[in-house]
């Protein structure tokens, strides 16, 4: 079954710019489930929701949740092993 | 902070019978975090585990056989959209947990896909909440939860979690999907309970 | 690029609007003045948010349009195009004027960006209105007088529906330029083929696997999804194809 109510880790790139000085969307993610790893800029992100929930293109299970409250942010990334930034 | 947008409303909102900061809308936005599951009604089980680890199973036909009851209820989305006088069917959550033993105080409601909501029992019981199958008339759309969902209507709606596989009861009080990520733990739309600490 | 390597983080600020440009029935561009822009590169895109009186807010992210360079300084283009039943765009392309302030926060975004030093020849391909981030990239490589081959391959309903005509007209003009247009639903007179980018389409028209090219494709969800998978089976390593996709997501948030 084919479906297409995601968009992809780019749109993500302006909250994790509020958070953090690096861009984020161009560091490699690996997935705490399934292992795959990739960019995060082609995981698949869901925004049609409460919050944004970024899936991986592998396993689908959850690499990243980003909700905002009109006091905080909430970032919940236990779904990565690790974010690999490039240095420089 | 920030600028006001000349010539912006947004989404109609507001009105007498809408709780605080909700806009009306009469189409049906699909909301998904994930993934839609395609559940076979053959394949569909909903299971009940008590605190004791007691488990209590419905399949489809078992789930077809109970009395079911017309719902007409508004629901309110966190995400500010309500509608008015759903209509739903389903059996009532007092049917399912009838013949449960329990004494526990919470649910976890878990669904296909992943998903989990935490909801008190006192809030699925008294005619409340209920396991739903169709919605105006049609069997429940999967992208709307089908092939069933649970519905807690005087919840956010958020709590009605799609796709739903069970309940698991417990003496203490866990936090669900959205709950672990800022969202309050309780949700009453009428005292805007949007996120943790309102 | 200096000041694009500035590294802070991002907070919202407010622009004005300068110029409108209609583009076709459904699509507008905008051109923002943005004081203190750090400059951004061809790919990166920004997030809007719009305020009611009342406090009620909608935020979208949309690809920046123009390519940047001193000489420019802090004027950017955003081109729009109207989603059904939409919350923000209807406002951005019907309802927002010239003198209006307009909540931005960016660029952002560091993966689907091309970069003028960057090696290869460079393959587009763009669905919609994700044709803009792509029309940015041509853009830089116009102004940076780069002579990298840059080939485009423009997925359209029908004519009424290109985005950026003179525009694209003016940069097919360059030798190191090919800009190839597919019609899904109606094409001109003259040309024969109507129907979505296929096999057959991606082997004529674009870079070979040999050729080395990196691949850019943005355009709705399933456009990118199809693309992908016909450059992928005609032997394109998937590590040199860069994927955006748009909206419309349609509902509010």
């Amino acid at each position: 079954m084919s479906e297409t109510n995601y968009l992809d880790g780019n749109a993500a790139a302006g909250s994790l710019s509020e958070l953090f000085a690096v861009d984020l969307t161009a560091a490699v993610a690996r997935c705490n489930g399934c292992g795959h790893t990739a960019v995060f800029a082609e995981s698949r992100l869901y925004v049609d929701a409460p919050g944004m929930v970024a899936r991986c293109p592998g396993c689908e299970s959850v690499l990243l949740r980003v909700v905002k409250t009109p006091n905080d942010t909430y970032l919940d990334l236990r779904g990565l092993t690790y974010l690999r930034v490039p240095s420089s | 902070m920030g600028i006001v947008s000349p010539g912006f409303t947004g989404r109609q909102r507001g009105g007498t019978e809408l709780p605080p900061g909700q806009y009306l809308t009469r189409d049906f936005p699909v909301l998904s975090a994930g993934p839609t599951p395609h559940v076979l009604t053959e394949h569909w089980e909903f299971t009940v585990t008590s605190e004791t680890g007691e488990k209590y199973r419905w399949d489809w036909a078992a789930l077809m056989a109970l009395p079911a009851e017309e719902i007409t209820k508004d629901i309110h989305c966190v995400t500010r959209w309500s509608k008015l006088q759903t209509t739903w069917k389903g059996v009532s959550l007092d049917t399912l947990l009838a013949d449960v033993e329990t004494g526990a105080d919470y649910a976890m409601a878990h669904s296909y896909g992943g998903y989990t909501t935490n909801v008190p029992v006192d809030d699925l019981l008294d005619g409340q909440s209920w396991i739903v199958y169709e919605f105006d008339g049609e069997p429940l759309d999967p992208e709307h939860g089908g092939p069933a969902r649970l519905l807690v209507p005087h919840l956010y709606f958020w709590k009605s979690a799609k796709w739903v596989r069970g309940l698991v009861l417990s003496d203490t009080e866990d936090l669900g999907f959205w709950e672990t990520a800022g969202y309050h733990e309780y949700g009453d739309p009428w005292k805007e309970q949007r996120y943790a600490g309102d | 690029m200096e000041r694009t390597a500035i590294r802070r983080r991002l907070t919202w600020q407010v622009a004005t609007v300068t110029d409108v440009r209609r583009e076709t029935g459904t699509a507008r561009t905008i051109v923002l003045e943005v004081p203190d822009w750090p400059g951004h590169l061809a790919g990166q895109h920004l997030d809007v948010r719009l305020t009611a009186d009342d406090g009620y807010r909608a935020s979208r992210s949309y690809s920046i349009a123009s390519a940047w360079s001193d000489s420019q300084g802090s004027t950017i283009e955003l081109t729009v195009e109207q989603v059904p039943d939409g919350e923000v765009s209807p406002y951005l392309v019907d309802v927002l004027k010239v003198g209006d302030p307009l909540e931005i926060r960016g660029p952002v975004g560091g993966w689907f960006v091309w970069k003028p030093e960057q090696d290869g020849p460079v393959q587009l391909i763009g669905g919609g209105s994700g044709v803009v981030p792509l029309r940015a990239m041509l853009r830089a490589h116009a102004h940076t007088g780069s002579t990298t081959p840059f080939r485009l391959l423009y997925s359209v309903r029908r004519p009424e529906s290109v985005i950026y005509v003179s525009d694209l007209k003016e940069l097919a003009s360059s030798d190191d330029v090919d800009v190839r247009l597919v019609y899904t639903r109606e094409a001109p007179a003259g040309e024969p083929r109507v129907g979505r980018i296929d096999a057959d389409v991606i082997s004529k028209y674009a870079f070979t696997p040999q050729d080395g090219a990196t691949t850019y494709v943005c355009g709705p969800t399933p456009f990118v999804e199809t693309v992908a998978d016909l450059l992928v089976a005609a032997g394109h390593d998937p590590a040199r194809v860069r994927t955006e996709r748009f909206g419309p997501t349609g509902g509010p948030r």
